[in-house]
């Protein structure tokens, strides 16, 4: 059997909407170190990847959470160089960004991090968003959906745009680039057209990894179509089988191999030393927070022994595991001394890290690193 | 007689780019996108203690001929990641980027630049470029739109915009009241609203200011618009003026359009991008730059620099020969796209050059290597560290942008052999003495400068 693939969300200061509050003020202000530190744990956990989500627009004071947020490409690439093993994904918007600009960026992530970046694709259908840029109105979730499938056509282009081995350095003609092996995209879309090629060549794993989270019906199709990894909101098994099985459903009618989709469902977690310690966090988080904390999806409180019965159980019908920790400074130890050992014990998990040091995302996902597109087979 | 006080030289080492200047068939030569390179130089010139990094941009591959260039180095990653990632293996080198005014847009380039100045403690930069060809535009969205005459006043209202955003949140705005679940100061962020000809910006920024309040501002571009937005906008001037008399001349022009914009002298560093070549003694180290002069522009690199000129094909031609004997194409179109470079007539040109090479029994190559040279420093490193102060001291320069020709290594000996030399002389650092690229600079804070009454209340 195929161990299961784990993702760790470390977005602001945990999933709880409360769990800034329960810190210290000064650590909240060095953000960057605060999440350098997270990571550091995360690789300890041995999780395949950290994703980093990203807003274009601000959260409204009334919602009471972390509010700010830094490009999450940059800080991906600011966290690669004191990182090792584990990939680092990041959110970028398709709808008010530049396809271009994104692509090369992606790469670069890549490029920096040896082979570790990948792509959680967004997509803006706030007024606040289309305010923000002033070039387009605002776009309903079917428009979006679609523009973000045509953005990531032509990135997914654009990172195949120069062959593996375009650079050939060729002294006795002069020649630095095969230029036979550089190629245009061509793309001309309903919405923008871009000529290419990248102005970056391929990177580590040629193609990132690239993520959806299925949310509304016409995200599902998205996912089908592009998604290496899906994320899933289920809070009940029969659930997420089912979303399973309409991803994998879609991902045939795009004309591709259902098996070539890693689905993960998305798992909460509030950890205690056991179940009594566990709840008294979450009733503290919910008491700071004004409300009893409800996620969309699978929510764990308890300690970590049933937390790994839990994922033993949800193991069959999944391929893995978005884990978000409810608060980061709380759980993220807790995975990392208990639950992903124990995982590991039983077969659940991946080897730890030391074994798949310069391993690439791809590796880590199971994913074979594809040929360009544009190469003469 | 009062003597001036010895000014402070800025020194920043630029990351090989993608021309000529770059020697890639030398075997010393790396690979100009791994990470390791850029760690490399950035490494060496931290502990150098120079002022910054600088990575140069340009949004489509060169064209020549209707064909990719493919005689200089091509490809090289994106600015803003390789600066964060440098961020991280570096604690007070300043990370200068080069992004375009006209391909981005305000919110998320704004976004970038906070973020980067955040993730870095306070070291970013922008060096604002204002490239608008259509041929660069077929990449984006907008496509290939602006007029030339109004790439400079899109940048300026881009830059007016960021401003904005970047003001929009107080220094202290992240102070979190867990007890109140206010995370940001209430009041501290402020929605901006701006409607102007280029840009229609709305609402509450979502980034942080960084620690420099505003990076520090570069302009590359030497028109007289380019110029005059530099002095009313810049904190830096990078510029090609780096030969001691038309140094002199632009410093002295640019100080002029600095005061008519009513700012302090100083407040605008002026920065030539330069070459050094160093050997222990004058004759080796010209014998060395004549060896590189040779090794960046091989036969082909002639004959295609030639038909830039000549508008027209002339591969037949021996790089070794004499001059092309046929006339220029003058109504061709530019048969180069991609860089900047034009020649409204060329006749007079390949009049000129007839004249040179038939006077000195030049080859094509001879003379190519002639006309592109762009000078630089060359000699023993107290000559070379003499000529760097001697530039700053009687204002040809505030300093220079030091241009290596090989990746990843091309500066070490500089940085090695002469820096130390200007630190001896008192002209240089020899520590930093804070922590943000504007320290280094000695440029003052924006909100020093815009609201002073505000910093002393
Ligand atoms: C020293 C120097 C460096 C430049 N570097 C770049 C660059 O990296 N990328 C780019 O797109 N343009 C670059 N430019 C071009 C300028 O931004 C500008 O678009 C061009 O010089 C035309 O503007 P002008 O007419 O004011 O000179 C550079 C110009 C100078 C003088």
């Amino acid at each position: 059997m195929t161990h299961l693939h784990l993702a760790v969300d470390l977005t602001g200061s945990g999933a709880h909407p409360a769990a800034w509050r329960t810190l210290d003020p000064e650590q909240l202000r060095s953000a960057v170190a605060t999440l350098a530190a997270h990571l550091d744990t995360s690789v300890r956990a041995g999780f395949d990847l950290a994703l980093l989500d990203d807003s274009l627009t601000l959260a409204p004071a009334a919602d009471h959470t972390v509010r700010g947020s830094l490009d999450a490409v940059l800080v991906a690439s600011r966290l690669a160089p004191v990182s090792s093993g584990i990939g680092l994904v990041a959110t970028v918007d398709t709808t008010h960004t530049e396809p271009f600009h994104v692509a090369k960026a992606l790469q670069t992530l890549d490029h920096v991090s040896s082979g570790r970046g990948g792509w959680q694709v967004a997509w803006s259908t706030t007024p606040a968003g289309a305010a923000a840029f002033g070039r387009k109105d605002v776009q309903d979730e079917a428009d979006a959906v679609d523009e973000a499938r045509e953005v990531v056509g032509v990135v997914r282009d654009l990172w195949d745009s120069w062959e593996d081995d375009a650079e050939i350095r060729d002294a006795a003609t002069s020649r630095f680039v095969d230029r036979d092996k550089l190629h245009y995209v061509d793309h001309v879309g309903e919405r923008f057209t871009v000529k290419g090629p990248s102005i970056t060549p391929r990177s580590p794993q040629g193609q990132l990894p690239v993520v959806v989270r299925v949310g509304s019906p016409e995200s599902v199709g998205l996912a089908g179509r592009v998604a290496d990894v899906v994320r899933i909101e289920a809070r009940g098994v029969d659930r997420a089988a089912e979303l399973v099985a309409r991803v994998r459903t879609a991902a045939a009618e795009a004309g591709r191999d259902p098996q070539d989709v890693r689905v993960l469902v998305d798992l909460v977690v509030v950890l205690g030393a056991d179940d009594g310690a566990a709840r008294a966090r979450r009733g503290l988080l919910d008491g700071l927070a004004g409300s009893a904390f409800a996620p969309a999806t699978l929510l764990h409180v308890g300690d970590a022994a049933s937390l790994v019965e839990l994922v033993a159980r949800w193991a069959p019908v999944v391929d893995g595991f978005t884990v978000r920790p409810a608060s980061l400074r709380a759980d993220l130890p807790l995975l990392a001394d208990q639950v992903l050992p124990a995982l590991r014990a039983v077969g659940l998990a991946a080897d730890a890290y030391p074994v798949r040091t310069g391993s690439t995302l791809r590796d880590s996902l199971g994913l074979p690193r594809p040929a360009s597109r544009y190469a003469a087979v | 007689m009062t003597t001036k006080p010895r000014k402070q030289i800025h020194l920043g080492v630029h990351f090989p780019g993608v021309n000529n200047t770059t020697v890639w068939t030398d075997p010393r030569s790396g690979s100009q996108i791994d990470f390791d390179s850029f760690e490399h130089l950035a490494r060496r010139a931290e502990e150098s203690k120079l002022d910054f990094f600088f990575l140069a941009e340009g949004l489509r591959l060169r064209e020549h001929k209707g064909l990719i260039h493919d005689l200089d180095v091509v490809g090289r990653p994106d600015t803003l990641p390789v600066l964060a990632a440098v961020a991280a293996v570096t604690q007070h080198l300043g990370l200068a980027g080069t992004i375009n005014t006209t391909f981005n847009e305000p919110w998320e380039i704004a976004r970038q630049f906070a973020s980067l100045d955040v993730l870095s403690g306070g070291r970013a930069a922008w060096n604002l470029v204002t490239s608008s060809d259509a041929f660069t535009g077929e990449n984006f969205r907008r496509g290939g739109f602006l007029p030339y005459a109004e790439r400079y006043e899109r940048a300026a209202e881009l830059v007016a915009v960021a401003r904005e955003l970047w003001d929009s949140w107080d220094d202290d705005a992240v102070s979190p009241d867990p007890v109140a679940g206010a995370y940001l100061r209430p009041g501290s962020v402020r929605r901006i609203d701006h409607v102007g000809k280029h840009f229609q910006v709305r609402g509450e920024f979502p980034t942080p200011r960084g620690p420099q309040g505003h990076p520090v501002l570069f302009q590359a571009g030497d028109s007289p618009d380019g110029r005059d937005f530099a002095a009313a906008t810049a904190d830096v001037i990078f510029s090609l003026h780096s030969s001691f008399d038309d140094g002199r001349t632009f410093y002295d022009d640019v100080q002029a359009r600095l005061a008519a914009a009513g700012r302090e002298p100083g407040s605008l560093k002026i920065l030539p991008a330069t070459t050094v070549v160093i050997g222990d003694t004058e004759a080796e180290a010209a014998e060395l730059a004549r060896h590189i002069r040779s090794q960046q522009v091989p036969g082909a690199t002639a004959i295609a620099f030639l038909e830039q000129v000549w508008g027209r094909d002339l591969t037949s031609y021996d790089p070794e020969g004499p001059l092309p004997d046929v006339e220029p194409d003058f109504d061709g179109a530019d048969i180069t796209r991609g860089r900047a470079r034009h020649f409204k007539d060329p006749r007079p040109v390949v009049a000129a050059w007839r004249e040179q090479a038939a006077a000195n029994g030049w080859s094509i190559r001879d003379l190519v290597i002639a006309v592109t040279s762009r000078g630089g420093f060359v000699g023993t490193p107290n000559h070379v560290a003499d000529e760097i102060d001697r530039h700053v001291q009687e204002d040809a320069s505030d300093g220079f942008i030091l241009v290596p020709h090989l990746t990843p290594g091309g500066l070490d000996d500089v940085l090695d052999r002469v820096v130390p030399l200007l630190v001896e002389r008192g002209s240089f650092r020899a520590e930093y003495s804070g922590p943000t690229l504007r320290d280094h600079l000695g440029l003052a804070h924006p909100d020093a400068v815009r609201r002073p009454a505000a910093l002393a209340g």
